[in-house]
């Protein structure tokens, strides 16, 4: 699944229009806002949803009469408690942040050199190499699990950690190249000059210049790397044994296969860990330079 | 090292260039060797395996030999018969039957236990040379099935033994080769992949309009509101888009299943009778649904990111001129949004093209894409042949749209609206 | 789930919540982390641990209870279980990849043929099988169903098809007949993704007599009479893979009736009190076998396993978890009641005499020889 970077610019001057519509005229003003909302809802409902049904004290998918009645009793914990006394979730969250976190320690690694490489003027066939190192993203994920398959088996790679994580820093890879393009892409090369000719080395004036400006987009790319890593089910279904299971893959078959509100509660704090991201690069991309 | 200071200085503005590439090389050069091993590589493995099987010209070398002078019509001679029955029971021995075995059964339906037994029944029943007549190989392979009596079984060895074929792409269009060198469609109920790409580029034609006539009034909205309201409107279409792929999935099923969110809501307003709740689920449209609101934020952030841009002094002078709403519309808002447009339309087509995730959740059996096909042929079938014919076509489709998109928008911004 | 050694290491140095958050003081930490972890994935696999496979939800915790618990505390070794819904796909990719992560598989007795013939699957002697509960010899004490070359025998069971008491008001169906009958009965059906069971059930319901079930599908025309049988309720058909998926199906109201696994309604019965009722009537009744991947580097400790999962007392242990009855004779008395429940077995199993009454006799010797063309045909039939 491709995760996309939102707006990366900054906030531009605000319209002077408010809220008057163009698309509405004032008859249609109320039946275009009505759409509107009823977007928002189908973009946002299905999410929130899951949230109280995740305290259901029924193992039940919808709300009962108790529930919707406030009935204290009809609330309870028992899908969290079912899941942390499960060592298949608590190991499954385990090998997720392991594999999460080491994929994307190689993606940004990998990815913030080569965007500082692709930033530098004269890189030859610098599109070519931009499709290159962005195709990971592009490629549907089926046929890069298939690939990844085959090439990995071959290196006896197959059902172990770290070919997943080769996997996921190579599926992870694009999103930091492409954050980390970005922030260079407002950042100010005479910086680097003037660091240069007041007789920096390159190490240092990476360091001590670039870094710190470029750090937000860093870590904004590895957090969408991350992300990409912990929502990744594919590659897992096809290469991982069960000593690999992840929180997805462990979803996935429950999903299939039978579908307990445990699985509901494993959502829930999926969500607010989405959240959590979502602030994490929003307050990120407002220290972004430029 | 001789020279003055003038030299050096040319000298140094001469190789700064090349040297600043250099740099720039080097720091590029870790990632690409990385993806071009851990992706591309793996890649080439797939397109190898769909063109390339060594598998029977590696354990039958001289039956394939052989059978490279067979007329494909008659049965074939007496030295054919006597080297695949070694063959085979050498392979049985080597334990390779059970692919030699796979790969026929794909050109030839019921093989698979033809071989196995065959090479499992040499063991102990080969001819005996005193009955012998003229062809006791053959009469011994035949006792033991009469599919050796069929020539279908021994093109399908021929078949099977081109190191190099091009028949998992004939089969990845419904057509197949047939034993005189002939090229002709499938019989009737084996075409089913041209069937599922055109059913899998219908459905993404489906979500990008499904996407752009909800995304397209919302993108507005936002675009239009004043900042601190855009802000939080847009946090309603990135919490969906950073929300795991498979907690969105989860959601649908909790809706749309038969004792489900909705279908309990229309049952308390009266819509639908306790025993006529709606089947949404596990079909076309479950797939539908749950891969529109996947897609959505794909298509809302590069409408809005364009939106955001166009002066809304533009459209009030059209209305001061007396362009009524929609003219204004039509023709100034529209033809400006277009960029957005297409960019947000191809993005969700690109993506909805190679979907796997969620058609295989909620999808039912009508509701299955390409992408599921492929996965059926690598996990279930084991045709990996097939599989990577199916992901090469897929492939070049996408990376065809890749280029498009590239065009239109770049690729670097491909995650930057 | 297996937590070793070297995982619990890496979870503590990557799970960094209080570390400062440069990235200066954090990467060298994280790329322990990674070597850690390559490190683990390549060496883990010492041969304290085998992976056995079966068939997941309730019967998967009946073999862990029955069989894997008592197993690792009698001898040390570990086990790693994974689910998988049968076939040989997953053996074969392994064999044909070079990499064989399983040891011992639970297996229907049909993959059980056609993987020895494949050479996916180790031969096995059942003399080497420790003796029946009443000190019987194993090849006298195993019942002469299904004996196979790789495959041991465990347990009988059965597919029939179930509904749910609540969601069929007034009269409920008895037999096969009533599945595929959507007037008298509309609503949803489910079914397992293969065509095994689903042509025979067809054939039984469209009249054949149960005698002549697989003598009919010896014909193309008897096949495809049982498609056409197939085709009538295809638009209400919701494919299951999973044994656990019947039950929760059923309970969820997602199908009026579905085929299953017999063991699992019944355990969704005594267990969560549904109120699901079999319908014995045309069940096909089966046996299954324990079988070894042939080349895996843990055939000692794979061995060792299969004969203790194929000893009577795992068998009667199983059997007392979900109703599937032992196929060695020692054991077979001594089946009595559910260890939670307290119900009495025997009127749940499906070999009993009153619940086989009208059962059809799994041919696999014929889904050896067919299951192939026959699976490729119901994909395609699928696909369309």
């Amino acid at each position: 699944m491709v995760k996309q970077r939102p707006d990366g610019r900054r906030s531009p001057p605000a319209p002077a229009v408010g809220t008057a519509s163009v698309l509405a005229p004032r008859m249609g003003s109320f039946a275009y806002h009505a759409l509107c909302a009823a977007v928002f809802v189908f973009l946002v409902a299905p999410i929130l949803v899951i949230i109280p049904l995740s305290f259901n004290a029924e193992p039940y998918f919808t709300f009962t009469e108790g529930m919707l009645r406030l009935d204290p009793d009809a609330y309870s914990l028992r899908w969290y408690r079912e899941i942390i006394d499960n060592e298949a979730w608590t190991g499954s969250l385990v090998n997720s942040l392991v594999i999460g976190v080491s994929a994307t320690v190689v993606a940004t690694v990998l990815g913030t050199l080569a965007a500082l490489g692709l930033a530098s003027p004269g890189v030859p066939a610098r599109r070519v190499i931009m499709g290159i190192l962005i195709s990971p993203m592009v490629t549907p994920v089926i046929i890069s699990a298939a690939g990844m398959f085959f090439f990995y088996s071959n290196l006896g790679l197959g059902q172990t950690h770290l070919g997943i994580i080769l996997a996921h820093a190579t599926l992870g890879v694009p999103f930091v190249v492409v954050t980390v393009t970005a922030t260079l892409a407002a950042f100010d090369r005479n910086l680097t000059r003037a660091a240069a000719s007041l007789g920096a080395g390159p190490w240092t004036t990476f360091r001590r210049v670039q870094l710190p400006l470029i750090a937000p987009g860093v870590i904004s790319g590895a957090l969408f790397a991350f992300a990409v890593s912990f929502d990744e089910v594919v590659v897992v279904l096809f290469m991982g044994g069960v000593e690999q299971r992840t929180i997805p893959r462990q979803m996935w078959s429950g999903i299939r296969e039978q579908i307990s509100p445990a699985i509901l509660a494993v959502a829930t704090f999926l969500i607010v860990f989405a959240a959590l991201l979502l602030v994490a690069v929003a307050w990120l991309r407002r220290r972004a330079p430029g | 090292m001789g020279g003055g200071p003038g030299r050096r200085g040319r000298l140094r503005g001469a190789m700064r260039v090349p040297r600043e590439q250099l740099r720039a090389l080097g720091l590029v050069a870790p990632l690409l060797i990385f993806i071009g091993v851990t992706f591309i590589a793996a890649l080439a493995t797939m397109l190898m395996r769909s063109v390339h099987d060594p598998v029977v010209a590696d354990a039958l070398p001289e039956t394939v030999a052989l059978l490279r002078g067979w007329d494909g019509e008659r049965l074939p001679a007496e030295a054919v018969y006597e080297t695949a029955a070694r063959e085979l029971s050498r392979a049985g021995e080597e334990r390779t039957i059970g692919q030699v075995a796979g790969r026929v059964n794909r050109v030839q339906g019921g093989l698979r236990s033809v071989f196995t037994r065959t090479a499992r029944d040499l063991e102990d029943e080969a001819p005996d040379p005193a009955a012998a007549t003229g062809t006791p190989w053959r009469d011994a392979l035949i006792a033991l099935d009469t599919a050796w009596a069929d020539p279908a079984t021994w093109h399908a060895i021929r078949t099977t033994g081109e190191r190099f074929t091009s028949r998992n792409y004939l089969n990845a269009v419904d057509m197949d080769r047939l034993p005189d060198g002939t090229i002709a469609r499938q019989p009737e109920e084996r075409r089913i992949y041209l069937r599922l790409f055109w059913r899998t580029l219908l459905v993404s034609g489906a979500i990008t309009i499904l996407c752009l006539l909800l995304g397209y009034p919302i993108a507005h909205l936002i675009a239009r509101a004043p900042p601190r309201r855009a802000a939080l409107l847009l946090v309603l279409v990135l919490v969906p888009f950073w929300t795991s792929l498979l907690v969105r999935t989860t959601s649908w099923i909790v809706l749309l299943q038969t004792q489900g969110v909705i279908n309990d809501i229309l049952v308390a307003i009266g819509l639908v009778s306790d025993d006529g709740r709606l089947a949404m689920i596990y079909s076309m449209t479950g797939t539908l649904i749950a891969m529109t609101h996947v897609l959505l934020p794909f298509m809302v952030l590069p409408l809005y990111s364009v939106m955001r841009g166009i002066p809304p002094q533009h459209m009030s002078a059209a209305a001061s001129l007396g362009a009524t709403p929609l003219q204004a519309f039509l023709r100034v808002y529209w033809p400006q949004s277009l960029p957005g447009v297409g960019a947000g339309a191809l993005l969700v087509f690109i993506l909805s093209i190679g979907f796997y995730i969620t058609p295989a959740l909620v999808g039912g059996s009508d509701g299955q894409l390409i992408s599921n096909m492929i996965a059926y042929h690598m996990q279930t079938s084991l045709n990996w042949g097939l599989a990577g014919a199916l992901g090469g076509i897929l492939l070049v489709g996408v990376l065809a749209l890749y280029m498009v998109y590239d065009r239109l928008v770049g690729v670097e911004r491909m995650g930057l609206h | 789930m297996k937590m070793n050694g070297c995982q619990r290491v890496s979870a503590e140095t990557t799970g960094c919540g209080d570390c400062e958050p440069g990235l200066n003081a954090r990467v060298p930490v994280m790329l322990a982390a990674v070597l850690a972890v390559a490190a683990c994935g390549s060496g883990s696999d010492a041969p304290q641990s085998i992976t056995t496979v079966s068939w997941g939800g309730s019967y998967g915790r009946a073999v862990n209870e029955g069989a894997n618990i008592p197993f690792t505390e009698e001898t040390g070794i570990r086990i790693e279980v994974e689910d998988y819904n049968g076939g040989l796909a997953q053996i074969r990719a392994q064999v044909d990849i070079g990499e064989i992560h399983w040891d011992v598989v639970d297996l229907e007795i049909a993959d059980a043929v056609r993987g020895c013939d494949e050479g996916l699957l180790e031969p096995i002697d059942l003399a080497s099988l420790p003796p029946g509960a009443d000190g019987t010899p194993a090849e006298e004490d195993f019942v002469d169903d299904g004996r196979t070359e790789c495959g041991v025998g465990n347990l009988y069971w059965s597919t029939v098809y179930a509904y749910n008491a609540d969601n069929i008001p007034g009269e409920k169906p008895a037999t096969m007949a009533d599945f595929f009958d959507l007037e008298k009965f509309p609503g949803r059906r489910g079914m397992r993704r293969v065509p095994k069971v689903n042509l025979e059930f067809a054939l039984i319901a469209d009249g054949v007599p149960l005698d002549q079930v697989y003598a009919t599908m010896d014909t193309p025309a008897g096949l495809d009479r049982a498609f056409a049988k197939l085709e009538t309720i295809k638009d209400e058909v919701i494919w299951w893979e999973a044994g656990a998926q019947p039950p929760q199906m059923l309970a969820d109201g997602e199908v009026t009736m579905t085929t299953a696994y017999n063991g699992r309604i019944f355990n969704a019965q005594v267990l969560e009190d549904q109120p699901f009722v079999i319908v014995w009537d045309g069940q096909l009744l089966d046996v299954g076998q324990v079988g070894i991947v042939a080349g895996t580097p843990r055939l000692e400790a794979a061995l060792q396993y299969l004969a203790f999962a194929t000893s009577a007392e795992s068998m009667v242990r199983i059997a007392r978890r979900i109703s599937y009855s032992p196929m060695r004779k020692s054991g077979m008395g001594l089946v009595t009641t559910h260890v939670v429940a307290g119900v009495e077995m025997e009127p749940h199993m499906p070999a009993s005499p009153a619940n086989a009454a009208n059962a059809l006799r799994y041919d696999w010797a014929w889904w050896v020889d067919h299951a192939d063309e026959l699976n490729e045909r119901f994909s395609a039939w699928l696909a369309r």
